[in-house]
């Protein structure tokens, strides 16, 4: 199987000389569609900054990263929006709503930058919405909702272009016992349908939702464990 | 990513903060109007001189005596006779007409009614021609009049007005300082003319005036037409030439009369009038680049607040150019909204009177202001829009 994720020698480093720090010292993974991944680690081990490489949210500063078959580091700025439009949903801690926007439109954002017209736009926009349980809240504006609904309507801005995989940081963090569960069962429904899940965590119930557990620890992996696979 | 989609994010994050979004506009708007007023204004003056001074006539001289005299010299007052010298088709080839003319002042009397006359003219009847009066009602006096001296006089309309009221003023007796005077036409209205009313006079023959009112003295001046307006500076010099001849000015000597040319009067006056149109364009293109600078001012603003939004719409894969469009385009709805709404309020306030002065519009003027307009949301909002823009998405999105 074609991996989704293919990592190799990604490093990354903030500032020069005695005051670089050093968040990542040469990770290689290896994700596969349909895997649910769960990345661990205390603050400040690195999982962050790899996600947001992940994400392509940021540049490496050395390594070869491939998603889904491209080669992420020779791309250019416009091709590398386009496959954060095509091939990634980015789901954040702080939900990450476009202010003063209505959920729908939040949800539709994604595909008006694939260009994509108003109505299989409007259509694609409620069926995510519908997924995440939310379709009666589509004209609610992101203050008007909770945070288990933001990060809900978050979720199926992420899922609503179809992508590759969803890229998910610590994305219960900020949310109660009840809406951590709502999250995790649109999380759990959407990787049964096939959707690759990589989510950053620091809680064991959360991560026990995955089948891969991966440990990060001072910018290196420590520990991959897959004995969650097969399982489901 | 299509035009219409863009513009519909501009519109959103513009009507977000609508009171900023309306103060922005309104430094564009005020900058926008004060360039197609103040150039209006300005223009306008220009226009109400130049129009004056065309009312004169533009192919006349006034000949008048000189103030002060000299400096002991013999001074010799403008006769009758120096007037009719100056009509020589052999020495003075351009000159079409000469008007000796007298002015006083005098009260007219009819029935009860009394009015004083701010200006009466004793002339000959080509003085009507030199100075485009033409008569309304009734007729203009005759040569024949001039030489039997006879008490005729045409009169302003607003004289006329003044003394007969309603009543057919042509043909009635009116007393001019106790003298009787029989009204034989009224001139066509012509409008104030700098300070003087030009409508508010009496026009008599020469003889006839000197005869009743002022006397058999010397001139107040001599009204000269050239043949057409391109040979005035022409019959100046001849008329000069004449005159120095008659009243013994050697070549170099200070003459003893002065000779005033429609046309350098309106020059120095329309040259002062563009001075002060291109003052007043001045500092209205000073108040539209401060209205730009507001457009730059509120788009930074615009940016640094909405950086962590920037940096959602590129994680879910806005392009640079979706960005940069999105910002340029706020900007310069703000600029072209407010230079709109300038060229309205420029427009319609060009309607009224200013400062005594009636304003004329200028069209390039409102071009320019709006084309400028609109080229300041660009120009201005392009650092802003570039700057948000070229944020890279993992930087914005921790912009606190």
């Amino acid at each position: 199987m074609k991996p989704v994720i293919k990592v190799t020698g990604l490093t990354k480093t903030y500032g020069f000389g005695d005051t670089a720090v050093h968040a990542l010292r040469g990770v290689n993974l290896t994700v596969l569609p349909g895997e649910y991944v769960a990345i661990m680690g205390a603050s400040g081990s690195g999982k962050s900054t790899l996600l947001n490489m992940l994400g392509c949210l940021d540049v490496p500063t050395s390594g070869e990263y491939e998603l889904d078959g491209f080669p992420v580091s020779e791309l250019n700025e416009r091709q590398l929006s386009l496959l954060r439009n095509r091939k990634i949903g980015f789901i954040f801690q702080s939900f990450n709503l476009v202010p003063r926007t209505s959920a729908l439109s939040n949800v539709e954002l994604p595909l008006v930058y694939s260009g994509l017209s108003r109505t299989p736009r409007r259509t694609r926009a409620l069926a995510a919405l519908e997924m995440v349980g939310l379709s009666e809240r589509a004209k609610h504006l992101p203050n008007e909702l909770s945070g288990g609904q933001q990060q809900r309507v978050a979720v199926a801005r992420a899922l609503v272009t179809g992508p590759a995989m969803l890229l998910a940081d610590e994305p219960t963090g900020n949310l109660d016992r009840a809406s951590t569960a709502d999250v995790l069962g649109v999380f759990d429904r959407l990787n049964a349908l096939g959707r690759t899940v990589v989510m950053i965590t620091h809680e064991d119930e959360v991560a026990a939702h995955a089948h891969r557990v991966i440990r990060v620890d001072d910018g290196l992996i420590v520990a991959d464990d897959r004995r969650w696979v097969g399982v489901a | 990513m299509n035009f219409l989609e863009i513009m519909r994010f501009a519109v959103r994050g513009l009507t977000a903060n609508k009171l900023r979004s309306a103060l922005t506009t309104l430094g564009i708007t005020i900058g926008v109007a004060a360039v197609i007023l103040l150039v209006a204004v300005g223009n306008g003056a220009s226009a109400s001189i130049a129009a004056s001074i065309q009312g004169l006539g533009t192919n006349v001289l006034n000949v008048s005596a000189a103030r002060g005299g000299g400096q002991g010299a013999v001074t010799r007052p403008l006769t009758t006779q120096d007037a009719h010298s100056l009509v020589d088709p052999v020495g003075a080839p351009d000159v079409k007409a000469a008007s000796p003319v007298v002015t006083t002042t005098a009260t007219a009397t009819y029935g009860q009614t009394s009015y004083d006359i701010s200006s009466v003219t004793g002339t000959e009847p080509a003085y009507f021609e030199t100075t485009n009066r033409a008569v309304a009602d009734g007729s203009l006096f005759t040569t024949d009049d001039v030489t039997a001296a006879r008490k005729v006089v045409v009169l302003g309309p607003t004289t006329a007005q003044s003394i007969f009221g309603t009543a057919e003023p042509v043909g009635k007796n009116v007393l001019l300082n106790s003298i009787q005077f029989t009204v034989v036409g009224v001139l066509e209205a012509k409008g104030a003319t700098g300070t003087q009313n030009a409508d508010d006079v009496a026009i008599a023959p020469l003889t006839a005036v000197q005869n009743s009112l002022t006397g058999y003295g010397n001139l107040n001046q001599i009204a000269v037409q050239a043949t057409t307006a391109d040979s005035v500076s022409l019959a100046q010099a001849e008329v000069t030439a004449i005159l120095n001849a008659r009243h013994g000015i050697k070549a170099g000597g200070t003459a003893d009369y002065q000779i005033q040319n429609s046309e350098q009067l309106l020059a120095t006056r329309t040259a002062a009038t563009d001075t002060f149109t291109v003052l007043l364009g001045a500092v209205a293109a000073i108040s539209l680049l401060v209205g730009g600078i507001g457009v730059t001012n509120i788009m930074l603003v615009t940016v640094t607040e909405r950086i962590r939004e920037i940096g959602i719409r590129k994680a879910i894969g806005a392009p640079r150019a979706a960005i940069l469009g999105q910002f340029l385009a706020e900007a310069t709805m703000l600029s072209l909204f407010g230079g709109l709404l300038g060229v309205l309020i420029g427009v319609v306030g060009s309607r009224f009177t200013i400062a005594g002065i009636v304003p004329v519009i200028v069209p390039s003027s409102i071009v320019l202001a709006f084309a400028v307009s609109a080229l300041i949301g660009l120009f201005f909002g392009s650092y802003p829009a570039n700057r948000a823009a070229a944020l890279r998405p993992i930087e914005a999105l921790r912009h606190e």
